[in-house]
């Protein structure tokens, strides 16, 4: 069954889902609730799908479950698929999120559902090629193509100014991804391939390394969010529809230390190597800049969308490090952070969509109705804090171990986020969670329901799984990061 | 049995808070204490085992894996671990029970006895930890835990106040651990205690450039290893969480801010004797530390008229005790004294908590007296857990202070000599303090209503029966621990040979040895004259001096400090970057200012596409003109 084009049937499953939504037609009732389960098992089977590439994944390095169809002989342009253990772990993240948030999606939007659900379905698709791509133009195409769904998503069921937000972030986007464009077409042409596989192969000469690792900067910057191109992220959250906030924070975010890790380090490692301590410095700031904007937020979706940037200053730095320990890290704490954050904008979305308000001053004393929902937010901020046992504290350890060995002053500066991660997460949980209700809706909450449970129950369960047994995940990457880190040191030494 | 032991107390968490019904009413409160129960008596077994010199690791699983690092989920068991375990063991047990008396009309008994059950199992993978991380997991799970009981009531805005500040001073310190964790796998490639501590001589001649010194890197490592330490238990600088702590329920201060989890640091340090020996700057940072922190949590203690704050400064001091001991390389005595305050302190503590239990809540011992008439047995443990905290003999604290201070003087150093008088200081203070609750408490007349106190339940008193035995008798039995003509340690801490500390403090001046005893009968008589004698003189006292009083009373304006110079100044920051970085700068002149540039340009070039044909016509017809100049020029041969 290996030989099943299996990458290619994740990526077009969704797309015949959402063609096939497009099709239903007849009462509004009927078409609402087909859709939504239409949407559901479509991503459901693409999850399946995902588990049994993880199960069959040999856990050797290089690139597996390869599919290659030639498009354009002569510009050396081909669909080709395949994954290591890096991307791997992404796919099935995506594919683990999209069902969750088409399960927070079930109630609370109430009009247009049926392009909702095709915008997800086409985000999915779209998400999953990203990661697979192993031809740099394909890459390109899935990862701008990204920015429509999500753009839409924003723009369409987002709050009040949700057309500023979605203007500002295709705006940001937009600008890095031109210059990413260009330094494609640069390697591509000066290497004579758009194939990764042997672009992670061949030496750019160390100017033209110095030249293009700017321009891919620009667009993967962009997407982590790194300091200062960060701004759109906040809005962004605050504006998107709950499930929007948790596919951007959980996978998109990614893309852009995917984009590091698979393109600027190992194809441009010398000017890695010599961009390294801007990206320290930017790091640096990200974590302690926005863990004090963040201590600031009166909404809490912008607070946790602060919190996203700082942990997201930690896989950079991690990544740069250059270290086994710091890579491995870093992606520990990419998944981790897509399991956590996303999770945490679920758990606002709880709390909105009962409240119809983000405003942290408006709760207070949420306990004494809702236990099981307090107790489900405690793990996801304890969690993001990096308490030791949840996932979070794997990532952040790991890099400041690595940070370490790089320098003593970047490990305490990176370990200051701890304090103020904690400081941010514990002061706004007290405010939302404890306390006296006076708000009188307050006093009038529900606590979570069965469907709330079944999209809560496996993210609490795969935090615990990477906080206590991260080996699990951390055994499919080894191979990958440790030929990464060998090349780098062969290639920068020399 | 070691794995059984630990992971018992998480059943019985786990069963009790995510499984309420399950276990039913009675069983929220039976299944956590029967669990503990149980691992109490393992424990005893193991100690046993211990004392016999068995040591062993049971690895349990992998858990952290990348590059060099290899970090296992690992139980040891050896004597001082075992030790751990039974004084964890036995006040968790006490405590458990003791709640279901003193917790008795909450309605979230669930909750509460989940929580107990579960900082007892983190403090257990703490003390049987095989390698630093582990710990660290122990060392932030006790924190949390600590966290969610201090706030146990949500509903007080004090209460969640003091546990975001206990959680994050803690946090100040859990960064200097994990710096010095990360230093020590920098250095020798791994984690596991026995692989660094028999790695040890290998990077003692390495050095850290620091501000243009070269400082060995091994005093940084320790150094910052105690900053972990100072976080944990409350040390100088990092103490202020303590007192706040007390806005917890007062089992929890028993257990978690007396008698375990606070002596997490004394612990870590003991358990790096093998590092700490080898800095010696670092040692004389913690006998100073020490010292400094027994004498001034004293200090405040003496005009606190909380009952609890009282006690936890009293605690604070007495972990200042066991600091200096450990900083002595007695390490030993800062061990001996750790089981013998854990009996006496969660004495007192519990014993506290049976007046407020008495008195529905109050907490202020100017409205008490006269309770020895109502509060028979609660007056008895009280007294004797006072006796023993002073240190007269033959109760508990009279061994280990007087080893301390012994050690202290034998130590034969300006710090070991400055250890000694600010230690026989802090005794006078302790003695004068607790019989200050004593008088205040018991004796005198009532000055305020008291006649609906009643003694407490059976739960109550049966844990304040076993800790007062415990009071008397661990000093003896526990004496062993410092003999140093027995290996009672079997080799977990280390002593190099020419730190002689301990062997020397046996043979000291009888004058040396008896001065403990002295300063403690003064303070008491100090107090009596306060309190029970003249009533005026604390009055008089405190308006001549009024400076010294303000000081202790106001506890040398840390908070007000720490507010002033850093939570203030980051909120301040958190401000100014929000609006004025991300909002006035990185947006202006970012996205918004492109997109104002494009609009105002757009706006302008407009107005050329006005739509009147002329305007057309006449663009084209100039357009023509300066095409056909050019061209003319050039023909011309002028360009």
């Amino acid at each position: 069954m290996t030989s099943w084009p299996i990458l290619s049937l994740m990526i077009f499953i969704p797309l015949f889902g959402a063609f096939f939504i497009s099709l239903i037609d007849g009462d509004e009732r009927i078409v609402i609730k087909n859709t939504k389960m239409v949407a559901m098992w479509t991503s459901i089977v693409v999850f399946i799908l995902s588990i049994f590439v993880w199960i069959n994944f040999p856990r050797s390095s290089g690139f597996h479950f390869i599919e290659e169809v030639t498009l354009f002989s002569s510009l050396g342009i081909s669909y080709r698929l395949g994954i290591d253990g890096i991307s791997m772990l992404f796919v099935a993240l995506s594919a683990f999120l999209i069902p969750i948030c088409i399960l927070a999606s079930w109630k609370s939007i109430k009009f247009r559902v049926k392009e909702y659900m095709i915008l997800f379905l086409l985000l999915e698709s779209l998400l999953i090629g990203t990661f697979c791509a192993l031809d740099l133009l394909l890459f390109y195409i899935f990862f701008e193509a990204l920015l429509i769904p999500m753009f839409l998503i924003i723009g369409i069921w987002g709050g009040p100014r949700r057309v500023y937000a979605a203007f500002k972030f295709f705006l940001y986007t937009l600008a890095g991804s031109v210059l990413f464009l260009i330094a494609i077409i640069v390697m591509g042409y000066s290497s004579g391939t758009f194939d990764i596989r042997e672009l992670l192969e061949h030496n750019f000469p160390y100017q033209l390394q110095l030249l293009l690792w700017p321009a891919l900067f620009a667009s993967f910057a962009v997407k982590t969010p790194m300091w200062p191109f960060h701004t759109w992220l906040p809005d962004a959250h605050v504006e998107a529809p709950t499930a929007g906030s948790v596919i951007l924070a959980g996978v998109l975010l990614k893309v852009g230390g995917y984009g590091f890790v698979r393109f600027s380090i190992p194809m441009l490692p010398n000017a890695s190597d010599y961009y390294a301590p801007l990206v320290f410095i930017l790091g640096v700031i990200a974590i302690i800049y926005t863990s004090l904007v963040a201590l600031m937020q009166k909404d809490m979706k912008k607070l946790i969308a602060y919190s996203s940037v700082a942990h997201m200053g930690y896989v950079t730095i991690g990544l740069f490090t250059f270290k086994q320990e710091g890579i491995d890290g870093a992606i520990i704490q990419m998944l981790s952070h897509g399991l956590v954050s996303a999770a945490l904008f679920l758990c606002i979305g709880v709390l909105y969509e009962r409240m119809h308000t983000r405003m942290i001053s408006d709760y207070g004393g949420v306990v004494k109705n809702m236990p099981k929902f307090s107790l489900v937010f405690m793990v996801f901020m304890l969690a993001s804090i990096g308490v030791p046992g949840t996932s979070g504290f794997v990532g952040e350890l790991l890099v400041l171990i690595a940070a370490y060995k790089v320098s003593g002053y970047l490990a305490f500066a990176t370990g200051l986020g701890m304090i103020l991660g904690a400081a941010y997460m514990l002061w706004l949980y007290k405010r939302v969670i404890f306390g006296v209700a006076e708000n009188k809706n307050v006093k009038n909450l529900i606590d979570i329901d069965k469907r709330e449970y079944v999209i809560f129950v496996p993210i609490i369960i795969g935090v615990f799984w990477l906080g206590i047994y991260p080996e699990s995940f951390s055994i499919e990457f080894r191979e990958s990061v440790v030929n990464l880190v060998n090349s780098i040191n062969n290639r920068v030494l020399n | 049995m070691l794995t059984l032991l630990v992971f018992l107390p998480l059943l019985g968490s786990l069963l009790s808070g995510l499984l309420p019904s399950f276990v039913g009413k009675k069983g929220v409160i039976w299944v956590p204490t029967v669990l503990c129960l149980l691992s109490l008596i393992l424990s005893v077994i193991l100690m046993f085992q211990a004392i016999s010199g068995e040591s062993y690791t049971i690895i349990l699983g992998n858990w952290i894996n990348s590059g060099n690092l290899k970090i296992g989920w690992a139980l040891r068991l050896d004597m001082l671990s075992a030790m751990m375990l039974f004084v964890v063991m036995l006040v968790s047990t006490l405590v458990h029970i003791y709640s279901i008396g003193y917790m008795d009309h909450d309605p979230h008994k669930a909750r509460f006895f989940s929580y107990l059950s579960l900082f007892t199992f983190a403090m257990l993978m703490l003390v049987t930890s095989n390698n630093f991380l582990q710990l660290f997991f122990g060392w932030e799970g006790v924190g949390l835990c600590s966290y969610l009981l201090i706030g146990f009531w949500f509903k007080k805005q004090s209460a969640n106040a003091a546990a975001i500040k206990a959680f994050l001073v803690n946090r100040v310190g859990d960064l200097g651990l994990i710096l010095g964790i990360a230093i020590i796998y920098y250095l020798t490639g791994s984690l596991d205690y026995d692989v660094v501590f028999n790695n040890i001589s290998s990077i003692l001649h390495l050095d850290i450039k620091f501000l243009n010194y070269n400082i060995p890197y091994i005093e940084i490592t320790c150094f910052l290893l105690f900053i972990g330490a100072m976080g944990k238990s409350a040390q100088i600088g990092l103490h202020t969480w303590l007192a706040d702590a007390m806005e917890g329920p007062t089992p929890v201060s028993a257990l978690i801010h007396a008698a375990t989890m606070v002596t997490a640091g004394v612990f870590l340090v003991a358990r790096c004797s093998p590092l700490f020996e080898y800095a010696p700057i670092a040692l004389n940072f913690v006998i100073i530390v020490g010292a400094l922190t027994s004498i001034f949590a004293a200090f405040i203690a003496i005009s606190q008229n909380d009952i609890k704050k009282i006690i936890a400064y009293s605690t604070c001091s007495q972990l200042g005790y066991m600091f200096f001991a450990c900083g002595l390389s007695a390490y030993s005595a800062g061990m001996f004294h750790l089981v013998t305050h854990a009996f006496f302190k969660a004495l007192l503590f519990l014993g506290a908590g049976s007046i407020i239990h008495a008195l529905t809540d109050e907490k202020d011992i100017r409205k008490m007296g006269g309770l020895a008439r109502l509060l028979p047995y609660t007056c008895g443990a009280m007294w004797i857990g006072s006796l023993a905290l002073v240190g007269l003999p033959p109760f508990a604290g009279f061994f280990s202070k007087d080893i301390i201070l012994e050690a202290a003087w034998a130590h034969q150093s300006s710090n070991g000599y400055i250890a000694f008088y600010l230690g026989l200081l802090a005794a006078f203070l302790t003695a004068f303090y607790s019989w200050k609750i004593l008088f205040l408490v018991f004796h005198g007349k009532a000055r305020s209503d008291i006649s609906k106190a009643h003694e407490s339940p059976l739960y109550i008193l049966i844990p304040l029966f076993i800790l007062s035995v415990g009071a008397v008798i661990s000093g003896w039995i526990g004496y062993i621990m410092v003999d140093t003509h027995h290996d009672f340690w079997h080799g977990a801490i280390l002593i190099l040979d020419n730190h002689k500390a301990l062997i020397n403090a046996h043979h000291v001046p009888i004058l040396v040895k008896a001065s403990p005893i002295i300063v403690a009968l003064l303070g008491i008589l100090l107090a009596w004259l306060f309190y029970i004698k003249r009533t005026n003189l604390p009055l008089i006292f405190s308006s001549k001096f009024s400076f010294l009083y303000n000081i202790s009373k106001n506890k040398f304006w840390f908070d007000e400090l720490y507010e002033l110079l850093l939570c203030h100044p980051l909120k301040v920051m958190g401000n100014f970057l929000w609006n004025k970085g991300d909002i006035g700068v990185i947006d202006k002149f970012g996205p918004d200012g492109i997109t104002y540039i494009c609009k105002k340009f757009a706006s302008k070039i407009k107005s050329f596409q006005s739509g009147y044909v002329y305007h057309y016509a006449f663009t084209m017809f100039f357009g023509l003109i300066a095409l056909f100049s050019w061209q003319f020029l050039i023909f011309l041969g002028w360009i």
